[in-house]
């Protein structure tokens, strides 16, 4: 792009480039920033505040500070409750992200790199999967839970967690593209077996590509609520998310200041992540654009 | 798509083919029967395999049976209710209950305004951060795309601060003109759902059209800069038909996402005052039947919401191919 820009200038210098239309591209902008920081920055703002003033005023300015004793009394509201449940989001969003990108990584790697027999229609399948609706499938897999009293049982998240028809999908694009079938050939030749090749060769291939399948499934299970709140009702079993909206809709029980700090507190191990990851998410999306 | 991979694979193939020395085989190992070595990669994708029937087409099937039997309770109520074989018994307690066909409404005028109006802030959205008079474009794609981060529920939870008559920081700002916005009345109550969903997705899918931005080649750019075309011409007749593809995907993916409207509705519900209703959506709707102990009904509005959404996704993109044909 910016040698675009500079052959550009240098033939046809400032077209549209003019001060008012660089004006209203950025006040866009500008304004978009604007709409998606808000509730965010009145989020920090308000979880800053001392306990008790979280709605008072207009909630856009920083007044006092009580955060520290903020987290305080949300570590000790039942019992400590929320750290648990934030431990239990870390632990099927790991487990679950890295048993479904080894599982995504190994069909995506045979999809790419072999013919066998029945491979279209498994290929076939697993697209049509990635467009149906997952919440549909949610009710039935509660229905097939309590029947095998699997309800109250962490596998009752972790398994249907692990399938993704979409990180299969992605680590077939990325291995078509990133292996290439001489080293793959090469490593025949020397006589590694087919399962040995794939976890020295094409494994380490696709390697910043599994990252992003993994961020993907990990965004997908903490976001994932219908399914843990119907199959989770031992609250110390459950995830954060629907640990807070149990809380939400508590109303008195639970005073409505620590779900703004339990918000907050909630959000950051994700908005830290997605940061520290960018360029991971870009390489998904784009290989999402070009299906 | 197989399109886009299989070139790799196919110049990969030439090479090999090129360089090995005639009659190797591709795959030279030496115990196994062909046979064997045809399935052996079957079992790379056995658990997958496994996994996938057992918790996608196991509940499709468990829910498509499920829905042909009814509930019939005895006379005096006393005994539990038992179920029995009736196939059109709870398909037509749907189609005539009006709280799930008012759901199937609801949700459908949700997607035929939320959708184009997302998708249309998604596109412009993208054009600016590809327009060359843009500074500071990292800073504006990363604000954008940061409520992607926030799962739907905390969203959700946030937004609802955001309405609530006791903290909304809107209707404090707007107090001191007179003015306030009811987020939870009655007709309003369906938009502010929509906007913590246009706010969570739209900068999602301005990342995924301005990827598709970026594969224009400069000099198709550079040659309708050079036969004058203004900047919003450029966009409007090369950029926009450019980016048609990612269009339809994140079209159908937002469809997708329309139906299987749950979180925001739930997380409101307890603060908007009745006017969000445990049956506002066809899966909150499907949701309360099981609370209400109906599985079978469950399965049934189930697979009614599936049917629909399968006949929209696929109407759209059979409509789209005509277009592009045409």
């Amino acid at each position: 792009m910016s040698t675009v820009s500079g052959k550009r200038v240098a033939l046809r210098p400032r077209r549209e480039t003019a001060p008012l239309s660089r004006g209203a591209v950025l006040g866009l902008l500008g304004l978009s920033a604007l709409y998606f920081l808000f509730p965010l920055w009145w989020l920090v703002v308000s979880a800053s505040k001392p306990f008790g003033e979280q709605f008072s005023g207009t909630g856009l300015w920083f007044d006092g500070f009580g955060l520290f004793d903020n987290i305080a009394r949300l570590s000790s509201q039942d019992g400590g409750i929320f750290w648990r449940w934030m431990l239990n989001s870390v632990l099927y969003c790991g487990v679950g992200a890295l048993v479904g990108t080894a599982l995504s990584a190994l069909t995506g790697y045979a999809l790419a790199k072999y013919d066998f027999p029945g491979r279209g229609a498994l290929f076939g399948t697993i697209l049509a999967a990635v467009l149906v609706p997952k919440v549909l499938f949610t009710l039935p897999l509660y229905l097939m839970f309590s029947g095998v009293h699997l309800i109250d049982n962490p596998l009752a998240v972790l398994l249907p967690s692990v399938v993704s028809p979409f990180g299969v999908y992605l680590a077939r694009v990325f291995a078509a593209q990133t292996v290439p079938d001489e080293v793959l050939e090469s490593g025949r030749l020397d006589g590694a077996g087919e399962f040995r090749i794939f976890r020295s060769i094409g494994l380490r291939m696709m390697l910043p590509a599994l990252v992003t399948i993994f961020l993907f499934q990990l965004v997908e299970i903490w976001n994932n609520y219908l399914l843990p709140s119907m199959v989770l009702g031992d609250d110390r079993l459950q995830p954060v998310t629907v640990g807070l909206v149990g809380w939400n809709a508590s109303h008195v029980a639970v005073p409505p200041p620590l779900v703004v700090i339990g918000s907050l507190v909630s959000v950051i191990p994700l908005v830290i992540a997605f940061l520290a990851l960018q360029r991971f998410w870009r390489a998904g999306m784009t290989a999402g654009a070009l299906k | 798509m197989t399109h886009l991979a299989d070139p790799v694979r196919a110049s990969a193939h030439r090479g090999t083919d090129g360089t090995s020395p005639p009659g190797r085989s591709r795959r030279p190992s030496t115990r196994t029967t062909p046979r064997a070595r045809r399935l052996r990669p079957l079992l790379f994708c056995a658990p997958f395999i496994v996994l996938f029937a057992g918790m996608y087409l196991a509940p499709i099937a468990y829910a498509a049976v499920s829905s042909l039997f009814a509930l019939h309770r005895t006379g005096l109520g006393l005994t539990a209710p038992t179920a029995r074989f009736d196939p059109l018994s709870n398909y037509t307690q749907a189609l005539q209950d009006d709280a799930f066909t008012s759901s199937l409404v609801r949700v459908a005028l949700f997607g035929v305004v939320q959708v184009p109006v997302m998708l249309g802030i998604a596109l412009l959205l993208a054009l600016l951060f590809d327009a060359k008079s843009a500074r500071g474009r990292g800073f504006f794609r990363l604000s954008s795309f940061l409520p992607y981060a926030i799962p739907g529920v905390s969203a959700a939870l946030v937004w609802s601060f955001m309405y609530s008559s006791q903290s909304s920081p809107i209707n404090r700002l707007l107090e001191p003109l007179g003015a306030a916005v009811p987020f939870f009345d009655e007709d309003l109550a369906l938009w502010s759902v929509a906007n913590i969903v246009t706010w969570s997705w739209a900068g999602y899918n301005a990342i995924i059209i301005y990827s598709a931005l970026q594969s224009i080649p400069s000099e198709v750019l550079e040659a309708a800069r050079m036969d004058g075309a203004s900047a919003i011409r450029i966009a409007w007749s090369i950029k926009i038909p450019a980016v048609r593809g990612a269009l339809v995907l994140t079209t159908v993916f937002s469809i997708i996402g329309s139906a299987q409207l749950f979180n925001e509705p739930t997380v409101l519900q307890p603060v908007s005052g009745g006017s969000i209703s445990s049956t506002f959506t066809p899966i909150m709707s499907a949701q309360s039947a099981v609370a209400a102990g109906n599985h079978h009904y469950a399965a049934a509005q189930s697979v009614l919401l599936a049917v629909a959404v399968g006949v929209v996704s696929f109407a759209f993109f059979k409509l789209t191919e005509r277009k592009g044909q045409a």
